[in-house]
């Protein structure tokens, strides 16, 4: 098999769980968002999120965009490490999306290319940059969210916005499976690759991953059975009770003035 | 988008909630992680390039379509929450694509395309491939046309579109290029592989009775029955006045009463004083193997209407069994 498919699986597990390990790291850090009442943050990041989803000037986008950046490092978080995951994969995703429209928009000519009849238009350059800006502060925003809060608080937080207890508890199970998957598909790989010897044919590729999405199906459905059984065994009868210990101190009502301010002003300039 | 897809998620926790707390409740949180893992697999394809699939494909065949969007949208809430892969703004229209309108699109296509084949029939693994092929074309084309109308909807007074810049006719055909090829292949290996290896390992979570496996469904004959009295009764059209709404001939602009019939038929506006150019080009295109429902040879247009619709009806049961016996394995009867 070329080693190349296999080895980007594998490269794709490993950062799914690299990530995982980075959240759960982060929120534990002591910084300015991870102080903060879960809810408080939810629906404050939320609100930012929405007012840059909301605006239609480049300014507006760029400013969420710097808050997002100072609140990254009053929360201990690396420029460079957000950089790598967020800005970096976002601005290659967006642009190669945004590129042809510099050319394909129709507008007043900005700059005509030496080679045939293109010509980069001043509405297409403004219509990328934006969509580009939009992405980038949008994407920061809920990223400092993911990687402030661990995951077990965001969920609970998510009542707030009135999300039913039955999905939550799905959410909840879904994500603990989703790392738990990951790395039973992580070790099915790396124990076939090596016993591998030689290169295998594209069907033969094919079947071979395929079939590795069978078995992991076949291991899925049996622990759905191990796992029902065991909390038929706790006592589960259909009941979902989430502790909820948050509470609101006097940080918590200033971030909520900050947010709402900052959010309402995005909002009133961004038209 | 959320607006939309929030009444579809309300109704499946509905359907599914007497049976959330069984063993439903495990199986959907893990369907979930598994669709959310094969993602991630690298899938070779012919050609030499590689494709990820969704699973939207399997888990509407497993789950069926509510817990199928249940599944898939839990999926893409946790990508985009917890691995900020599909941005939040977005989430809810990523799961009406695959999740809601991608999970109907498969279910149907599976029931349809496999309805009457056996448990063994090579048919039940076309279904599967076609099933995931079709969602996943469904879902890129509702998101091409998301895209493509929002240079309509919202653009700044210069003419910049200030959200996703392409029109209709650029964003249908950059989407479905892909997705047509690579993704949709994809889709398509993945959901007929698993649904083979269920098949195999596990029938009855594909709907397959390992006791009941050769028997063929029979089709009641009440719906025969139904079916040849409709068919009887297909000279009654003839009875109605005027021409349908809609299915106008060219000679029809020129006939002053079926002129007054197409006024009357659009709430008093009048059609226009020449044959629409678009109708005149495109009438003579195709020719009709029974053109007005009416072979000329026969004289009665009541016997006329009988026959044509026996025809028709004859054509698709013929469609239907030859479909049957090319995919029936080793050509068993």
């Amino acid at each position: 098999m070329s080693a190349g498919v296999m080895a980007r699986t594998l490269r794709g597990f490993t950062r799914a769980l690299g990530q995982t390990l980075v959240s759960e790291h982060s929120a534990r850090e002591s910084g300015l968002l991870q102080a903060l009442d879960p809810r408080v943050k939810l629906v404050g990041l939320l609100a930012l999120v929405v007012s840059a989803a909301l605006a239609r000037r480049l300014k507006v986008m760029v400013a969420l965009f710097g808050l997002g950046m100072v609140l990254a490092v009053a929360s201990r978080l690396s420029l460079w490490a957000l950089a790598k995951r967020v800005w970096l994969v976002a601005l290659g995703f967006t642009a190669m999306i945004a590129a042809p429209a510099l050319f394909l928009t129709p507008g007043v000519a900005l700059y005509r290319l030496p080679v045939g009849s293109l010509a980069i238009t001043v509405q297409g350059a403004r219509s990328a940059l934006l969509l580009i800006a939009r992405v980038e502060s949008a994407v920061t925003l809920s990223t400092l969210l993911v990687l402030t809060t661990p995951w077990m608080h965001l969920l609970k937080a998510l009542r707030t916005l009135l999300v039913p207890v039955e999905v939550i508890v799905l959410l909840a199970m879904t994500h603990r499976y989703v790392v738990l998957l990951t790395e039973t598909a992580n070790q099915m790989f790396e124990s076939r690759q090596s016993r591998m010897v030689g290169r295998l044919s594209g069907h033969q590729q094919r079947r071979l991953m395929v079939n590795t999405g069978g078995v992991l199906l076949s291991k899925t459905l049996e622990m759905g059975n191990q796992v029902f059984l065991a909390m038929q065994a706790r006592g589960f009868r259909g009941e979902v009770r989430l502790l909820s210990d948050f509470r609101l101190r006097g940080w918590d009502y200033l971030a909520i003035c900050g947010f709402a301010v900052a959010a309402a002003t995005a909002v009133v300039a961004g038209r | 988008m959320y607006a939309a897809s929030a009444p579809c998620w309300w109704t499946a926790l509905r359907r599914t909630r007497r049976k959330l707390f069984g063993r439903t409740l495990p199986l959907l949180s893990l369907f979930a992680a598994f669709s959310f893992v094969t993602m991630m697999f690298n899938l070779p394809l012919p050609g030499g390039t590689t494709g990820h699939a969704v699973g939207v494909g399997i888990a509407a065949i497993v789950l069926g379509p509510w817990g199928s969007l249940l599944a898939i949208s839990l999926a893409l809430t946790i990508q985009a929450l917890f691995f900020g892969d599909g941005g939040i703004t977005t989430l809810g229209a990523n799961c009406f694509n695959m999740a809601i309108a991608g999970s109907f699109a498969a279910w149907g296509i599976y029931q349809v395309v496999s309805l009457g084949a056996t448990a063994e029939s090579r048919r039940r693994v076309v279904a599967a491939a076609l099933a995931g092929y079709g969602a996943i074309n469904v879902s890129a084309l509702l998101a091409a046309i998301e895209f493509g109308i929002q240079p309509m909807l919202f653009h700044d007074a210069t003419g910049a579109p200030l959200y996703a810049p392409y029109p209709l006719r650029i964003a249908i055909p950059a989407m479905l290029a892909g997705h047509l090829t690579i993704a949709g292949m994809a889709e398509a290996v993945m959901s007929a592989g698993l649904f083979s290896y269920l098949r195999r390992n596990e029938p009855a979570l594909v709907g397959i009775s390992p006791l009941a496996s050769q028997v063929l469904p029979q089709v009641p004959r009440r719906l025969w029955g139904a079916l040849a009295v409709v068919l009887l009764l297909t000279p009654l059209g003839i009875l109605a006045s005027g021409a349908a709404w809609g299915e106008w001939a060219p000679r029809d602009f020129a006939n002053s009463a079926t002129r007054a019939q197409i006024a009357v038929a659009s709430r008093a506006a009048a059609p226009p004083a020449a044959v629409p150019s678009g109708l005149a080009r495109l009438a003579n295109v195709w020719t009709a193997p029974l053109p007005d429902y009416a072979p000329h040879f026969v004289k009665s247009v009541a016997f006329g209407y009988l026959l044509s619709a026996m025809f028709g009806v004859g054509l698709i049961l013929g469609v239907v069994w030859i479909g049957q016996r090319v995919t029936r394995p080793g050509g068993e009867p």
